[in-house]
């Protein structure tokens, strides 16, 4: 189940085995949307990430937890097809997924958000989200270079599309202006928005609360909460009370393996959740 | 003025077609009014500006530099000369301009597909390598291509109704020169249209996203490559048809025409006028064209002999240059907009706020408009800290 990869690594095959392998998932017997099984990345000497597998169900909220260093990041990449796995696969919608790149993932109907927010900071709030509906743009390079009926009214329906998330997450009034002058809360709706607008299927938010206060992360809570009657939401998050409130199922990783997973009860009672978050020995 | 945006940018091409029509009508006007001396000087500004309007989409709009905008120049140039050279019967004019954007694509297709492998610095070497290479190929292939002493073009034959279409409107019947001037501001106005239009469409959302965030525009969909490459042709089409224009002005194409000099005044152009910006491209260009002759006349005035003030123009140019990217970094047109737009916010709360591109504050900007910060991705494209951010 090895994959070619363009990553020099030490032992690239000899992690990916069924032996190091966790079960797919612990939602066994529902649909499955997205799945990442057997993963193993490695950089240099370091494994970033150990024969990891989950899946997400449709309208499923996924968290991700770990400390610092555990995985996450990585495991979102691989997600994404920012990094290339050294072993083990990705499948989406049951069918396996061969060569992801990052600009694939969009038409497919998986969304994301960056942790570092990556606005377009030279182009209005609105510019920002509808580049984000591209995806449900049709319009050709003639029809652009003439500006064609068709380019123009298709940018218009893009334009309503746009405006209609952003008044939906509440920042529409901010819609003309840009990125760099906007408080970093308001940014991060802009953001989220500009992920939404594309109507995906599943949504990968990495980080979402940082930098939140406790009622916007209590908003936000709700946010993805109502979000789940629409997409399913797999989410990477420092703050335990978000993840704790929100989400079906938890996956916690330490040192790139799975340490744990299931129900946010059945997490936070497991000893090995425990041990990593407080440093204690197993 | 804001009551009448949301009307009238309904329909773009209908707001840039007003706009060409006015300034076709001043252009007109003017090319009719002056000696032959300044119609020429004119049509040199309009191959000038169509080429920074070209430079202009490519590093303003797509945030990609070029310092070999020259080569496509002279690609185009001489194109246009083995097509208006000792063959009889010449070609058409169409044909002559389509070629000469043609083959300037073409090279551009190529030049393009290695520039969106490459990142700030190593792009500006790989560019200015072109500038310095081709106009060598014109030495090394001098039987067909002229050696040092170029290729003479001779002016082509005004196609009848366009002929026609001028005598209606100036009632004047242009000489073979003049008529090329004509020429040369009508494309100049007809790619202006063009790339506005291109700017304002899906295209152009696309290559600012990239600009600005390549892996947030990736995630959005779109495809990297696929975006620099096509901005990368469109500019060298738009350079390679300046260059067809450049030969019939000038009326020879030789290599000593497109020396790195061009290149870099192409990008001198661009950025006095402001990056990204069609006006500010075709300011740059009057600046450059005009300046010289102004700064040579005040040179004599104040007693200089005739080289010390034509030497005086190159140093104005520098001390200009480093003015703008001292005082108003966003170029002219930028810096006029970020006063417009930061009365318009003192005025009213809720009117926009100053974009980032007009900020005297930000000194990387104009003169390294590719992003900085990251010059090694390209070469590590599945290293996550690059891509992503912080891993």
């Amino acid at each position: 189940m090895t994959t070619p990869s363009p990553l020099p690594s030490a032992a690239p095959a000899a992690r990916g085995g069924p032996a190091a392998g966790a079960p797919a998932g612990g939602a066994a017997g529902t649909a499955e949307l997205f799945a990442l099984r057997d993963v193993t990345v490695t950089f240099g000497g370091l494994t970033a990430l150990d024969g990891v597998g989950l899946s997400v169900a449709p309208g499923q909220v996924l968290g991700v937890i770990g400390p610092n260093g555990a995985g996450k990041t990585t495991l979102f990449n691989v997600a994404c097809g920012l990094v290339r796995p050294d072993g083990g696969a990705l499948a989406w919608q049951g069918r396996e997924v061969r060569r992801l790149r990052p600009h694939d993932l969009a038409g497919m109907g998986i969304g994301r958000t960056l942790q570092g927010l990556g606005l377009f900071d030279r182009m209005t709030v609105l510019d920002n989200v509808v580049v984000g509906a591209d995806r449900h743009a049709r319009a050709g390079f003639l029809s652009g270079l003439l500006a064609l009926p068709r380019s123009s009214r298709e940018e218009r329906a893009l334009r309503e599309r746009a405006m209609a998330v952003l008044d939906e997450l509440g920042v529409a009034a901010h819609a003309h202006r840009y990125p760099p002058s906007l408080p970093y809360a308001v940014r991060k709706q802009v953001a989220l928005a500009r992920a939404l607008v594309a109507e995906p299927e599943l949504l990968l938010l990495d980080e979402p609360a940082s930098g939140l206060s406790d009622e916007e992360m209590a908003a936000l809570g709700d946010r993805i909460r109502a979000l789940s009657d629409r997409m399913a939401v797999m989410l990477v998050e420092h703050h335990m009370d978000l993840v704790m409130s929100v989400c079906d199922q938890v996956v916690v990783l330490d040192f790139g393996r799975v340490i744990a997973r299931g129900t946010p009860a059945e997490v936070r009672d497991e000893p090995a959740v425990l041990a990593a978050y407080l440093g204690a020995e197993d | 003025m804001p009551a009448l945006r949301p009307r009238l940018g309904s329909s773009p091409l209908l707001r840039h077609l007003l706009v060409a029509l006015v300034g076709g009508a001043v252009a007109l006007a003017v090319l009719t009014a002056v000696d032959d001396f300044r119609a020429g000087q004119l049509a040199a500004m309009a191959y000038l500006g169509i080429a920074a309007a070209g430079l202009t989409v490519l590093t303003g709009l797509n945030g990609q530099l070029s310092l070999g905008h020259g080569a496509f120049m002279a690609i185009g140039a001489y194109t246009a000369a083995l097509f208006l050279g000792d063959v009889e019967p010449a070609a058409p004019l169409a044909v002559v301009l389509l070629a000469a954007t043609a083959v300037a694509s073409l090279v551009g297709l190529v030049v393009g597909l290695a520039a969106a492998r490459l990142h700030g610095p190593y792009l500006a070497g790989a560019t200015l390598a072109l500038a310095v290479a081709v106009p060598g190929l014109a030495i090394y292939f001098g039987d067909t291509l002229g050696g040092e002493q170029g290729l003479s073009v001779r002016v082509p034959e005004p196609p009848a109704w366009f002929a026609d279409l001028l005598f209606f409107l100036t009632a004047v019947d242009p000489s073979r020169g003049r008529f090329v001037a004509y020429l040369s501001w009508f494309v100049l106005i007809v790619v202006l249209v063009l790339l506005a239009n291109l700017s304002q469409s899906r295209v152009g959302r696309t290559w600012r996203a990239v600009r600005d965030h390549e892996v947030a525009a990736e995630l959005a969909g779109i495809s990297l490559t696929r975006a620099r490459v096509v901005a990368f042709v469109v500019s060298a089409a738009t350079a390679g048809l300046a260059g067809a224009l450049m030969a019939m002005v000038v009326r020879l194409t030789a290599p000593s025409g497109f020396t790195l000099t061009l290149s870099l005044t192409l990008l001198t152009a661009v950025v006095l006028g402001g990056l990204g910006s069609l006006a500010g491209a075709l300011i740059g260009a009057a600046l450059l064209t005009f300046l010289p002759q102004v700064v040579t006349g005040i040179g004599s005035d104040l007693g200089l002999d005739d080289v010390q003030s034509a030497e005086l123009a190159p140093l104005v140019y520098g001390v200009v240059m480093i003015l703008v990217i001292l005082l108003a970094p966003a170029g002219l047109v930028g810096t006029l907009q970020g006063w417009r737009l930061r009365r318009r916010a003192a005025a009213g709360p809720a009117a926009p706020a100053v974009p980032a591109t007009a900020r005297p504050s930000d000194p990387t900007r104009p003169s390294d408009p590719t992003r900085p910060s990251d010059p090694t991705h390209p070469t590590h494209p599945t290293h996550p800290t690059d891509k992503a951010g912080r891993a």
